[in-house]
Parts: structure tokens; sequence; C-alpha cells
């Protein structure tokens, strides 16, 4: 590749998968997505069967893997894909399809003749899952009484159930966002993929800016904010009360050393109070640094997290084979969330924070953010997120009513996707009934006591 | 704008100076980019504001004119100048900006080409995105607007991460001196799938497609275009509706009855105001929410597309 005189920054995630990376595995385009770290000891399952994930280890995000019925059992092999086969047999497709409708389609579920067993043979005799599409095509009574629009979205079931696709992602704030949202979204505040993107934007997120966030999501917001700090700035993850809130989710973004280095965690006293309360911020940090250490622990004992979807046979959560030679590599790994120094301290005290995030679900904003906004730079714009709309009104009306804030905003986003086909495009059918609600605004220079 | 410059960035001690662009503030839906010069005055409804008065105060202080009107002076962010610029095009607003941003991927060091610049709203922040190390590529056909772009590029300091170019995408495709650097592509064209062929191009592996498109034909077409060398297409709508809140006050004897909307818009502003010195008594008021009787209905499809591993 030509360096011309655009400048390639080196911080931006490598192109290519290594051992013990994290990894986002998208199976069958979205049906069921699991997040996995690559070793050489880490399996999936698919169906009913557990295949190695060696054979990702090296290769490039977004290559494509299928499920091979080997003599040893199944494994992952990589597929090219060829783009102009796709787009002929959906052309053909769309010719005939006016001229078929369903009136004589009985769902009596007598159509197939293939029986389980007789699949189950096909495999042992080394058939593809391409193969076993292709007989059970052949072996349908109804096939061709379907319409060519019921016919390919017959044949793609099939294909995600006997030649199932793995598609290597690496994670990313939005990968992550949605994979959670679908599948365990309590555990981020039901914090959706464009709500989080408001808040980034509406926090002014950019490199080198000092970004104070509370984070009961997991770790989530942090991993978002470090991402768009770029190793610039810090993000500083500070806790309402004693206990720091868990940070897991920030492990799967793969972050380079100097970007962990930007994530640090101070409490509410520490940057409000001056340097001689250092014996209270003693005892938070070793507070802090257990709870750290009993984190890594955990996520030392399970290598994988599969957030899968309910699939065809109802498989829930599972918590896939924990191999012990990860924990070697992830105590190499970078330590986030380090207590922040009396030097950082210290220059945001003198500077205040660029902006503020906060995601916290449980709590009443205006309790905290009272409290919080004074730590602000003037004119710094901040960006609370809530579930619920009460407690964002009275919070706003607070700030009015001091004059604490400026251009106070509630918003409410409304996301809708979209299925695109010939013939065939109509907004999708399910759809998240709410994202949340965001206040917004911007802190003024004038303080309570000096009101006009 | 960008807290890449230490000297410029918001703080406690940085106070407005000689030549520096402020927000001036009046109200959430009336704001104006002013730039600060020692022997101006900005007028307004609300009287003379001399600039002289503002050089040494801090961002976001309240100022006060000869006749004893104020406005707030903000620090400019890009989503306070996607309020404020001058719009010669239609132009994108903080939902779709924000949500493009997440979905392109777009983080310090990444390369982005955009198409069509346009008034630049969506090109400001994607130059907050990926600066101090990437670069914003942008790209108009019309010569004047991208002149007045680059105008704007300059006055909000985000000029040595944006390159504005005079190009017809749609006719000529991009620049082949960026063959297999992007990282990521924006697309704002009446004919994107004009410019697809030559988006593979200069995306790079796993790099990211978004177009957008106001009609469900453009989005149509591109799709079909996108399948070939695309995957994981996606197309989206988003909206932000936006809540207006009130005090109610029980005791006052003010219900639900009677009233223009004329008059209960200035009863409300009569709320707010006393309820500034008084202590907030919950048993005697309670502060309601409403969503907003102006919404937007559409803006357009969002249609992201990931290019697809073939090596």
């Amino acid at each position: 590749m030509s360096q011309n005189n655009v400048q390639l920054d080196p911080i931006r995630n490598a192109q290519v998968t290594w051992e013990g990376c994290s990894v986002l595995l998208d199976i069958n385009d979205g049906d069921r997505l699991v997040f996995a770290r690559l070793t050489s000891g880490s399996t999936l399952k698919i169906g009913n069967k557990n295949c190695s994930l060696q054979p990702l280890i090296g290769c490039p995000f977004g290559s494509l893997f299928q499920v091979d019925n080997g003599k040893e059992g199944p494994n992952l092999s990589r597929v090219i894909p060829s783009p102009e086969d796709d787009v002929q047999e959906k052309e053909d497709a769309q010719i005939s399809g006016e001229f078929r409708d369903n009136r004589a389609i009985v769902d009596d579920n007598k159509a197939q003749c293939l029986s389980g067993e007789d699949i189950d043979e096909m495999r042992r005799q080394g058939a593809t899952g391409e193969e076993i599409v292709e007989a059970l095509i052949a072996n349908s009574a109804t096939f061709e009484k379907k319409t060519s629009f019921s016919q390919e979205k017959y044949k793609l079931k099939k294909q995600k159930k006997y030649a199932p696709k793995v598609l290597l992602r690496r994670p990313f704030a939005r990968s992550i966002c949605e994979a959670y949202f679908k599948k365990n979204p309590a555990r981020i505040g039901f914090l959706r993929v464009d709500t989080l993107s408001l808040l980034l934007s509406m926090g002014n997120v950019a490199a080198n800016s000092d970004v104070l966030v509370v984070d009961m999501a997991g770790g989530l917001l942090t991993g978002a904010v470090a991402e768009r700090l770029g190793g610039t700035g810090y993000v500083c993850n500070t806790c309402i009360g004693d206990s720091p809130y868990p940070m897991d989710i920030v492990r799967i973004f793969n972050f380079s050393n100097e970007i962990c280095k930007s994530i640090v965690r101070a409490s509410v006293s520490d940057v409000t109070s001056q340097s001689e309360t250092s014996e209270q911020s003693d005892q938070l940090e070793s507070a802090c640094n257990m709870e750290i250490q009993s984190n890594e622990q955990k996520s030392s004992s399970v290598s994988m997290e599969d957030i899968s979807l309910s699939s065809e046979n109802g498989v829930s959560d599972l918590i896939l084979e924990a191999n012990h030679s990860p924990v070697n590599k992830i105590s190499k790994s970078h330590k986030v969330g380090e207590k922040a120094s009396q030097e950082t301290l210290k220059l945001w005290k003198e500077n205040g924070f660029s902006s503020m995030i906060v995601v916290a679900p449980e709590l009443d904003p205006w309790s905290f953010v009272k409290d919080l906004l004074p730590l602000l730079s003037y004119s710094a714009p901040f960006a609370i997120y809530h579930q619920y709309l009460q407690p964002l009104a009275t919070c706003m009306h607070s700030l009015q009513v001091r004059k604490m804030a400026i251009g106070l905003q509630i918003s409410e986003p409304w996301l809708r996707e979209y299925q695109v086909l010939p013939s065939r495009t109509h907004p999708c059918m399910q759809m998240s009934g709410c994202g949340g609600y965001i206040l917004s605004g911007t802190r003024t220079a004038t303080n309570a006591s000096s009101q006009q | 704008m960008l807290p890449t410059d230490p000297t410029k960035k918001i703080s406690f001690t940085r106070c407005i100076k000689e030549g520096d662009l402020v927000i001036v503030y009046e109200r959430h839906d009336c704001m104006k980019a002013v730039k600060v010069c020692q022997n101006s005055a900005f007028q307004n409804r609300f009287g003379a504001f001399k600039h002289s008065d503002w050089i040494g105060k801090p961002f976001g202080s309240m100022v006060f004119s000869n006749k004893g009107g104020f406005v707030y002076l903000l620090a400019p962010t890009p989503e306070l100048w996607t309020l404020v610029l001058s719009h010669r095009t239609q132009i994108l607003y903080i939902a779709d900006i924000s949500f493009v941003i997440m979905y392109l991927e777009l983080v310090p060091g990444c390369l982005v080409l955009e198409s069509g610049t346009g008034s630049g709203s969506l090109t400001t922040s994607l130059a907050r995105a990926v600066a101090p190390t990437g670069h914003v590529y942008t790209f108009d056909f019309h010569e004047q607007r991208a002149a007045s772009a680059r105008e704007d590029f300059e006055r909000t300091g985000v000029s040595s991460f944006v390159t504005v170019g005079v190009r017809d995408i749609q006719g000529q495709g991009f620049p082949d001196e960026f063959s297999g650097l992007a990282d990521s592509i924006f697309l704002d064209l009446p004919q994107p799938w004009l410019a697809i062929p030559s988006a593979k191009k200069m995306l790079k592996q796993d790099g990211i497609l978004c177009s957008f498109s106001p009609c469900i034909e453009q989005v149509q077409r591109s799709c079909e275009s996108l399948r070939l060398n695309f995957t994981d297409i996606r197309t989206f709508e988003i909206l932000l509706r936006t809540y207006e809140i009130r005090q109610w006050r029980a005791d006052c004897g003010q219900g639900t009855g009677g009233g223009s909307a004329g008059s209960i818009r200035h009863k409300r502003k009569q709320h707010l105001i006393e309820g500034s010195g008084e202590k907030e008594n919950p048993n005697n008021s309670t502060v309601m929410a409403r969503p907003n009787g102006e919404a937007r209905g559409h803006t357009g499809y969002l249609t992201f597309a990931r290019l697809k591993c073939l090596s």
C-alpha cells in the first residue's frame, strides 16, 4: 500500500487476528452473535457440535468460515465467497416469481421426504452442507409450487441449519453494543446503539478530551469513549458511592496499551477533594484494586461468553468451555481502570473536564449531577441517559431553575431497520420500542450563588 | 474547535480572546456564530453587545447589552456548529451524524472519503472523530460550495484535518491515489450506485461504506449495486423526538382547563421565574414532560455495508 502524504496511525486496530485477541463471531448473518477469545484450545458450539476456533487465528477480520463435516468431526474452514454467483441466481428467480401463489400449499409438515436419520447418514458419508440442502430441496413435495421468493427463503433457512457460516468480526463499540442489546440488554442498562452514538456526539468526545463518565453499563460506555479518544486524553470512570462499577466489557475491545492507560478510575470525593484527604482515597484505592483483581479472576475462568439468541432448538446462554492457558494471556493483557494519579487529579481540578456522560439507569440523576456538574469546564457539554423520562424532567427543571446549564434538551431516539430486497422492501417486522431518553446541555459559567 | 490544540482547549482558565469563534446563545432555537473582534458589536433584539466586554470572560458566561438584555457565549462544538452554519444545501443533523460516525467505526487515525461536502455539517463531525492523526478528504462538484466549505473549516479550526476537492464523484469516481487506503466512505449523492464501484477500490479490507438517500428507490438501487462486492448491508432510519417540560403548581389553580396555547406558554414562563428563588416543595408542584408538537418526519435512509473479504 502506498503511503503518499497520508499518515496512517499505528493505533488503529490490526487487520488480522492474533492469538489471545477478542473477536465477535457472527453466525448466519446476524442470527447469533458470540464473543470469543482466540486461543488454540477455544471452541465454538454450532448446532450440537463443538468446532475448534484455531483455524481463525491469523485470518483477516471479515473472513468467512463454514462448517465442514470432516473425518475427525466438524471443523471450520475458510471460505472465499465468489461475488457473481449470488447475484445471478436471484435475478433469475425474480423473473419467474410472478406466476405462483400459495393457494394449493397445505402446511401439514408432510412435504419433506428425507428423515433426520437420512440426513445424519449423509453427513457420515461426508456430504457437504450444500449437498444436504440440495437433497432437501429435491425431496420436498411443495418446493416447486412455491413462489421464487418463498423458494429463496426456504433455501436460506436450510442453509443456515445445515451449512452455517461464521463471519469473523472485530469487536467495536457498535457491534458490542448491538450484541448485548439483543441478548442481555439489562447488563448495559438497555442502552441501544443509536442512543450510545448520540451520547458520544453530544458529549463532544474527541482526542485529547478529558471525559467524566458515570458508567453503569458494564464498561460499554467507558470502552466506547476510550475508543473515540484513541489513546489521548482521559476517560475518568467515577462511581457514586463507595463501590466502583464493573468494567468487564472494556476487555472485549482489544485495546492497545496506550488506550488502556487513558482509562482511569476516580471516586467523586477524589475529584472534588483537596490532596489532604489522601487517607480516604487510599481506602478507596484498595477497594478499587480488589474489584479489578476479582474481575481478572472471573474473566480468566470464563474464556468465552456466549450471548447467543435462541436458535432453532432453543439454546439459551451458555458459558463455553474454559481453557486454563488463557490465564497467562490475560495477565499479560493491559490493565484497565487504574486509579487516577494525583497529577491527573490536579490537572482536572485546574482545567475541569471537557464533558460528562452519564449512564446510570438505577439512580436519580439530579442527586449526583448537581455535584458533578461543577467539575466540568465552563461551556462544557454533557449528556445524561436514563430509561425513564420523569427523572430527567425533574433534573432538567432543577438545572434550569439554578441556571447551571443552558441549551437543555430531552431527546428520545427512534431507530428502524429496513429489509431492502427487489420487490420485497419494507421496514423490518421487529423493532426496538425504546432506546431510552437523553438530557443534554451545556454548563454555564455563572454558578448558583451569583444569579442575575 | 477541537481540543487537539492545547492552547485552544476549553478549561476554567481559558478566556475569550480576540479572533475566537463564539456561539451567541439567545434561546435554544436561536443561536449565531460570531467572530470576536475588539472593535465590533453584536446586535439583536435585546440591544447592542460590545465584543470588548466579551474579551477576558470565560466561555459559558452571560453577557449584557446596552439595554440590559443578555445572551450566553458558548464555545463552538460540531453539534452547535450544525445548528448555526449557513445552509447552502440541505444538511444532516445530529441524529444521523452521530449514527453514521458510530457505524462507520471512526476513531482517531482513520482516513475517510466523503462526497458531497454540501454545507460541511457532517464533515465537521467527521474531522472531530479522526483528529489528530486521521484525515477527511471531501469532494463536491460545485466549485463555490467547495470554497465556502473551505472557509467554514478555517473559521471553525478544523482545516488541518479536512481537504476539500472539487470533483464529480458520480462521473469520475474517487482519485486513484486513495486506492486501498480508505477506512470508511460516506456518500450523499443523488445516484450513489454510480460511485459504488469506485468506493470498492478505495476501501481497505473490511472497510465500511455509508450511503445517505432521501428516497427508497435510491436505496433499492444502491443495495442492488452493493450486493456484488459488499456484505452486512443494512438500512436504517433514525429520528429524534424531543420533549418539553412544564412545572405544574397544584395550589395556584392552574388546572387543565381553558386558555389558548399562547397564554399557557406565558404562564409557564412565570412558573419558571417564580421557581428560581424559592425552595421546591414537592407537595405543591410536579414537573411534567410531553413530546414536542413539531417533529421531523423523515431525513433520509442510511445504508451501511462492509467490503467483502475476498483474499
